[in-house]
């Protein structure tokens, strides 16, 4: 379909900056735009019938990944790991 | 002497946004709202069953007007019990190893407990700084000590969390930079220690459990007395 319309997953890389243009990028839309993304994860891997631990425990690697990147600044110091 | 092992309790910041809002909010994606199914999935039945459980045993002693806490007992009791075990987690930040933070948890509730008693039923919450069949003597000096005791329970609710925590994430560096260390000299004592730290990992997650239980009941002990 026409650009507006498509999914993230469905956009080409060079298409990108074009789709992101298309985007509602306001505070509202930015939020409905995670509700919708949450929506669609949570219905996806949790609220399945038969669930099993893989679902929380992806978010939860993703949260890991997510504090991992918040420090990185200060673990990739070298100098402050030696102490002896 | 560096300052190393004490940089995780640093609050992380990147470009200006702190990680300690994100570790304050995550919780909350972790405990999804039911929805009006009959039956839910299996996220939804373990939290359901697991709130019934903690409301059941905060609850039962209280009277009636005590269950109007309900709600903000077994809210804290959630967080607390989510921000401490996630804090096991890798690389992740622990908001209550911050004293600021407990203490903001522990002061208002201590507060507004003490006040509920004082207002609605002063005698009796006054009555509570000395305990029944104390010899005459003896009165002063024990309401002295009962008074302190009042006043030192908020201070002790935020301190025990904190210390508890942070002495725990600081054992756990130490213990891993000890087997870290080792390896290269000693492969059989760098053995030994990640026994004691696997030992140590799950005393953590007693103790992250705990400690949160301990602080919620603490201060439904302190509105038993005065509601």
């Amino acid at each position: 379909g026409p650009l507006w319309q498509r999914r993230l997953l469905d956009v080409q890389l060079a298409e990108l900056p074009a789709w992101l243009g298309t985007r509602d990028l306001s505070p509202q839309g930015l939020l409905g735009g995670v509700q919708k993304a949450w929506n669609s994860y949570y219905n996806k891997y949790i609220n399945v019938k038969r669930g099993g631990p893989a679902g929380l425990s992806m978010l939860l690697a993703g949260y890991c990944l997510l504090s991992y990147s918040w420090n990185y600044q200060h673990i990739s110091k070298i100098s402050f790991l030696v102490s002896f | 002497m560096n300052l190393s092992f004490f940089d995780q309790f640093m609050s992380p910041h990147l470009m200006g946004i702190p990680l300690i809002l994100i570790s304050m909010l995550f919780p909350a994606l972790l405990f999804p709202t039911p929805g009006n199914r009959w039956i839910t999935n299996r996220l939804t039945t373990l939290q359901s069953w697991f709130l019934h459980l903690i409301t059941k045993q905060l609850l039962t002693p209280l009277n009636k007007n005590g269950h109007k806490w309900a709600l903000i007992l077994t809210s804290l009791m959630t967080l607390l019990l989510t921000i401490n075990l996630l804090g096991l987690l890798p690389y992740t930040f622990t908001p209550t190893t911050q004293l600021s933070m407990n203490m903001a948890l522990a002061f208002p509730l201590w507060l507004a407990t003490l006040l509920t008693g004082l207002r609605n039923q002063p005698s009796a919450s006054l009555g509570h700084l000395l305990p029944e069949g104390t010899p005459t003597p003896l009165i002063p000096a024990l309401i002295m000590i009962e008074t302190t005791s009042l006043l030192i329970r908020p201070l002790a609710l935020g301190v025990r969390l904190t210390a508890n925590l942070t002495a725990g994430h600081l054992l756990i560096q130490l213990i891993s930079t000890a087997t870290t260390a080792l390896l290269t000299i000693m492969p059989t004592i760098s053995f030994l220690t990640t026994i004691i730290l696997l030992l140590l990992t799950i005393l953590e997650v007693a103790v992250a459990m705990i400690q949160a239980y301990v602080f919620v009941l603490l201060l439904s002990l302190y509105l038993q007395e005065n509601i």
